[in-house]
């Protein structure tokens, strides 16, 4: 700001008052000054000066500050890590795993960790180092799409019944409903047993079809009670039109839970489907899966657990980390906990 | 006349029943003039401004009846695209609780200035140099700095103040400040309500106080209307009230007010509770409550009595309250 004017900084506010006579307006407005200066001081020691001279500088809007808060949580930094980690080698599995995940040597099934070869071989004689770093890219895949659709298709269904309330929120409670009274694992077994296509898609389209009532409800819910809020009702007394109210007073009230939820879904997403691969009507060879190894592991796990343990560890650190993303990002998105 | 509302009407139909929240309710608001709305919770203030407003929930609720009339246009015949326009611009309102009444996830310039950007198409580099003006106008120390900090970081005084920049953004023409201090305590509430007055003054708006608050009123009221259970009771210009209610609730509430010359003395309460706005009583409404009813009182709902010119009570025995 252009105003070289620092050293007393509440002159402006003071100086507009016209009557210093007024004993009751002086003290009352002295009294609030004292208030606002503790308040102020303890402030301005973090930016350090007025004007954005540090990266702290200023708080501009609920997402930059978040992203303040993130920076400085180990939890996000790690999971972060691990999640931007595994998002390169599903992109450029090569980068780490020279070999071919589908190139065998029978004559080397089962066999342990040797040079070259730090997991061991898996029963059909293949690389489980190779085979679990090709995993990761139908396990992200399976992930970021599956939740990506969720939670359009559950928030934008469950955000405007919410908003709008009525009929339509009865009707969608009611789909809703018998979407919840179907067993994933039985609706998985039943609906994409007939499925042929060895691509990710069917899998992806399955858990979308199942999973957008979970989001749908809270979404719905979230938006109810961001609704009610009094500021709402401020913003219609102050004008604001229903779109208006939608997208700026209630969407960034209610999106909160809806992103901790997705992104905690997304975990789960994996681990479903490496249970639906497990069971055979996941994802089919010879796509490369860890949820087709644990399976096609588990029969040896006496024998040779390495082939279980890589895949099953690559799994549960994948789920982990998005857990905890989610978690961090919940505490980041809420502004009381500032 | 800025605001004329006519015998309004307004029912809230619940799971138990039509609960009659404002029952043929009448009052008047000039420019530069403050009304102070008294009464009970539950006395139908609230939505009576809610229904000004065009911020009632409907359904449950629902006006069936009357006239608002604002600045000679008749409010309830507006379709809501209309009523949108006005709200803001030309009427806004305060709310008792600042902090919940403020969005928590944007910060104070970006909301006082969402006035700008909306009702006048500003930029927003405008509209936060607006917000800062504002801020400064409503006496909060160091604007500049605090335009970007969110509700939480202020005190509840400072709260208010922004509800109160926000209401009056666009200068409108009629404020309606619905318990504007119950929230605070003693000391900052005299202070909000003395920028209020002022800011009233100074840009000649119309107010309407809502309060149960009998000592707020004084200092800044023109004239008073006191509630019950959806009705006016009585209205009269604010000294004259103090000096000799003329209806029994009237001077049931004054007198339930602590002063310090009781010290040590009993204080006084109006016997019973406010009727359930499912069952009212017929007659006068406050009729189980009132020491001095008579059969008449059970049996038909007293008109408002004119005590001076500009005077009313809804009382049969006014004139004996007010000589008693």
């Amino acid at each position: 700001m252009p105003e070289p004017e620092p050293p007393e900084p509440y002159s402006s506010g003071g100086g507009r008052v016209p009557d210093d006579g007024g004993a009751i307006a002086a003290t009352g407005a002295g009294g609030a000054m004292d208030l606002a200066t503790s308040e102020g001081t303890t402030l301005e020691k973090t930016p350090g000066g007025p004007e954005g001279t540090g990266p702290a500088g200023r708080p501009r809007s609920l997402w930059s500050d978040a992203w303040r808060d993130l920076r400085r949580n180990p939890i996000f930094i790690i999971s972060g890590l691990v999640i931007v980690f595994l998002v390169i080698i599903s992109i450029w599995p090569s980068l780490i795993a020279s070999g071919n995940p589908l190139s065998c040597d029978l004559a080397k099934a089962q066999e342990g960790s040797q040079p070259g070869h730090p997991f061991g071989f898996n029963g059909q004689g293949c690389d489980v180092y190779t085979r679990t770093v090709y995993g990761a890219r139908t396990s992200v895949t399976v992930g970021v799409c599956a939740t990506v659709g969720v939670a359009l298709l559950g928030s934008v269904l469950g955000g405007l019944a919410g908003f709008f309330g009525g009929v339509w929120d009865a009707i969608l409670s009611r789909i809703t409903d018998v979407f919840f009274a179907i067993p994933v694992v039985l609706g998985g077994l039943v609906l994409l047993s007939v499925v042929t296509s060895s691509t990710v898609w069917p899998v992806i389209g399955f858990m979308v079809l199942l999973g957008w009532p979970q989001l749908s409800r809270i979404a719905r819910g979230s938006v109810i009670t961001a609704k009610q809020n009094d500021y709402v009702q401020a913003a219609r007394a102050l004008g604001a039109s229903n779109s208006r109210m939608m997208l700026r007073h209630i969407l960034p009230n209610a999106i909160a839970p809806v992103i901790v939820v997705a992104t905690i879904a997304l975990g789960t997403y994996i681990s479903l489907e490496a249970t639906l691969s497990y069971l055979g009507v996941g994802l089919k060879p010879p796509t490369v899966s860890w949820g087709i190894d644990i399976s096609s592991a588990s029969q040896y796990i006496r024998n040779a657990p390495h082939m279980l343990l890589w895949p099953a560890g690559a799994l549960a650190i994948t789920v982990l980390a998005f857990i905890m993303l989610g978690d961090a990002v919940r505490d980041a998105l809420d502004p009381k906990l500032r | 006349m800025l605001l004329e509302v006519r015998d309004l009407h307004v029912e809230f139909r619940t799971r138990d029943g039509i609960a009659n929240a404002v029952n043929g309710v009448s009052y008047t608001v000039d420019e530069g003039e403050t009304l102070a709305v008294l009464g009970e919770s539950g006395s139908g203030k609230s939505v009576t401004a809610q229904a000004i407003m065009g911020i009632l929930d409907i359904p449950p609720g629902k006006i069936t009846g009357g006239e608002i009339l604002f600045q000679g246009t008749d409010l309830l015949k507006l379709k809501e695209d209309g009523r949108r326009k006005i709200r803001g611009a030309k009427m806004a309102m305060i709310f008792q609780d600042a902090l919940s009444s403020l969005n928590p996830v944007l910060s104070v310039g970006a909301q006082i200035g969402e006035l700008f950007t909306v009702h006048k198409g500003m930029s927003r580099k405008d509209a936060k140099a607006k917000a800062v003006e504002l801020m400064d106008r409503v006496r909060i120390p160091a604007a500049k700095e605090r335009v970007g900090q969110y509700p939480h970081q202020f005190s509840g005084g400072m709260r208010q103040r922004i509800m109160i920049a926000m209401a009056l953004a666009l200068e409108p023409d009629l404020i309606i400040a619905d318990e504007p201090t119950t929230a605070l305590d003693v000391t900052v509430q005299a202070q909000v309500m003395e920028l209020l007055a002022e800011l009233q003054r100074e840009l000649r708006m119309g107010l309407i106080l809502i309060t149960h608050d009998l000592g707020v009123v004084a200092d800044v009221a023109d004239k008073i209307a006191v509630m019950y259970a959806g009705r006016i009771v009585e209205t009269a210009p604010v000294h004259e009230i103090y000096k000799a209610p003329a209806h029994p609730y009237t001077k049931g509430l004054l007198e339930s007010i602590p002063r310090l010359d009781q010290k040590g003395q009993e204080l006084y309460a109006i016997k019973g509770l406010p009727p359930n706005l499912m069952h009212i009583p017929p007659g006068c409404a406050f009729n189980p409550r009132c020491p001095m009813a008579q059969d008449v009182c059970r049996a038909d709902v007293p008109p408002l009595f004119e005590v001076s010119p500009t005077r009313r009570s809804a009382c049969y025995f006014w004139k004996e309250t007010l000589d008693g």
